[in-house]
């Protein structure tokens, strides 16, 4: 279990390593394009804004990242089931610190976890997965957004996204400077010699200010596809039981909905994509997500196991490839069996029903019970002292 | 520089480095022994809460089932005899003990489908939630204990670690598994 977090993050410093090797080539290459000896000029440039970007990102990336969602932050006492299977997947990964939650009031089933430590994490989940998860499908849920923070991938997510940032955002000023012609005028005052040795700089510039942002949203999203594998293998370790995370999974995609706050920055941080179609993604290479119904159809090939052996298996078996689990992690763990899904009977009704009392009363509205089996919604501008049950027409005094 | 000196300063620089290798091992090994003691801090914590729970429960079914004495009778003695157990901090006996009291707790909530009221009360929902997810937090909890034991355990027997955890004492850690019988035993399957 530790193991797999050394093995991802050796595996991320080789990441980033090459990232930004990759962004300092751009930065040098444009400078260098732009005028001679100003290369070491634009790599300093580079270095400069990446690091001012990750700065940010790092310290306010969580919550900027809740603020757009339009995220609002749940108490135990406002949705007492979310919070214990929050805490229950807690416990299961071994976090040292309960993460805040959060809940976004939109009926697309989704959820996202943020926070660049343990110690700094939150997850969300909108109103929607709330109502259509039963309570095995949600522990499957939050235990993929628990693995995300266990394994730092929100972090290296993160960081790896700004890198990738970076170099699109250089290679677009690049882009941009070629088109006003500014490096034309320069080459023209050169001498002869260091004009030929430009044209080749520039040319190396140019393409490396095509292929760099690619070749950097390539591995980003190959190494966001695999994360997701990843956290999909814990899901299961974490609740022993793959099939809640599969039909989760199985209902989000289903969900005909779209998620109102989502967009292309924030979309790789969902549990599935928002934004891409299902079955019309282009290609396999550029999605931060892996197909979902290869990741349903590998949980559910796991054939009565729960551990990361069998997902490795299974994944194995679905996908013809080699592996997604580090080879170090598979071996400290042995198998282990799934349980059985939860013999807790659930009420479709009282759960939509809990999920809608809590937005309203994140919406300071206050709740009168009147003994005839209704409940009272009393909006916070209400300013009359008392309020009549429409069903019963009993008097109720409004409490202030 | 004589030989004699650059064989000294080898053997000097293989001594280091088997020290900090030894170093890192140790430091390996009192991780793992802290997330042992960590994870079973955690069960603790969530039978102790079970345990607080119950008597709630109890004295909020009451009002609701005269006739079912003995069921919640039961459950209260099979609460008293885990807490007991818990306190003495035996892991094999808090094991048995808390087998008894979930075989205790489902009866009373297979009871409990007879009475509409009860299922529609409020506080009796509330604690349902409670206990249901304290039922679930203890076994995450035990799963997270075994498998960090596991790790350690592993540790301290497979070689080369095996000589730091001798040379420092470290002693396996005991798992803890709940000696449910119900749940032990494999369904019967009849052909007749």
């Amino acid at each position: 279990m530790w193991e797999q977090i050394r093995a991802n993050q050796r595996k991320s410093a080789i990441l980033v390593v090459v990232m930004a090797l990759l962004l300092f080539a751009v930065g040098y290459a444009v400078g260098e394009a732009a005028a001679p000896g100003v290369g070491l000029f634009g790599l300093l440039i580079a270095f400069a804004v990446w690091i001012l970007l990750s700065l940010i990102s790092y310290y306010a990336g969580g919550s900027i990242m809740l603020a757009v969602s339009g995220a609002r932050k749940i108490e135990k006492a406002d949705l007492p089931r979310l919070y214990n299977v929050v805490e229950e997947m807690k416990i299961a990964s071994g976090l040292p610190k309960m993460p805040d939650i959060y809940i976004i009031d939109d009926p697309a089933p989704n959820a996202f976890a943020t926070g660049r430590d343990p110690y700094h994490a939150a997850v969300a989940v909108t109103s929607g997965l709330l109502n259509i998860c039963s309570r095995d499908e949600l522990q499957g849920v939050i235990a993929h957004e628990m693995s995300h923070v266990r394994n730092r991938d929100v972090l290296f997510m993160i960081m790896v996204g700004v890198m990738m940032g970076t170099i699109v955002l250089i290679a677009d000023v690049f882009r941009r400077v070629l088109l006003y012609g500014g490096l034309g005028r320069q080459t023209r005052r050169s001498s002869r010699d260091s004009g030929q040795i430009q044209m080749v700089l520039i040319l190396v510039a140019i393409v490396l200010g095509i292929l760099a942002p690619i070749i950097a949203q390539l591995i980003y999203f190959a190494v966001s596809r695999r994360r997701e594998y990843l956290a999909d293998a814990c899901g299961a370790q974490f609740t022993r039981y793959p099939e809640g995370l599969a039909s989760a999974l199985e209902k989000i995609a289903a969900s005909t909905a779209t998620l109102q706050h989502a967009n292309r920055a924030t979309a790789p941080m969902y549990i599935i994509n928002p934004l891409k179609q299902e079955g019309m993604a282009a290609s396999d290479l550029t999605s931060t997500h892996p197909p979902v119904k290869q990741r349903i159809k590998i949980l559910r090939s796991m054939a009565g196991g729960a551990s990361y052996l069998d997902y490795e298996k299974a994944f194995r078996q679905v996908t013809g490839k080699r592996s997604v689990i580090p080879a170090s992690a598979a071996n400290e763990t042995q198998p282990v069996p799934a349980r059985q899904a939860s013999k807790a009977q659930e009420d479709h009704t009282q759960r939509v029903r809990e999920t809608t009392d809590a937005l309203w009363k994140l919406g300071n509205y206050g709740f009168i019970a009147c003994p005839c089996g209704v409940k009272l919604k009393i909006p916070p501008a209400f300013k009359l002292p008392v309020i009549q049950c429409p069903r019963c027409q009993r008097m109720h005094a409004v409490k202030e | 520089m004589g030989i004699g000196l650059i064989f000294a300063f080898a053997v000097i620089g293989v001594i280091v480095l088997i020290l900090l290798w030894m170093i890192g091992i140790y430091n390996g090994l009192v991780q793992l022994r802290n997330v042992v003691k960590n994870a079973w801090a955690q069960i603790d914590v969530q039978l102790k809460r079970r345990h607080d729970l119950i008597p709630n429960l109890v004295e909020t079914v009451k009002g609701y089932m005269q006739h079912e004495r003995g069921t919640f009778e039961a459950v209260t003695k099979a609460r008293n005899m885990a807490s007991q157990a818990r306190e003495s901090g035996n892991v094999g006996e808090t094991a048995a003990a808390e087998g008894e009291l979930t075989r205790a707790l489902g009866r009373l909530f297979a009871v409990v489908e007879n009475y509409p009221e009860l299922k529609a009360n409020q506080n009796f929902l509330a604690l349902q939630e409670e206990l249901t997810s304290t039922e679930n937090k203890i076994s995450f909890a035990r799963q997270f204990y075994n498998d960090s034991v596991m790790q350690f355990n592993n540790k301290t027997q497979m070689f080369p670690s095996n000589i730091v955890a001798g040379t420092f004492n470290f002693k396996a850690a005991e798992m803890f598994e709940l000696k449910d019988a119900a749940e032990r035993e494999a369904p019967q399957v009849r052909f007749s």
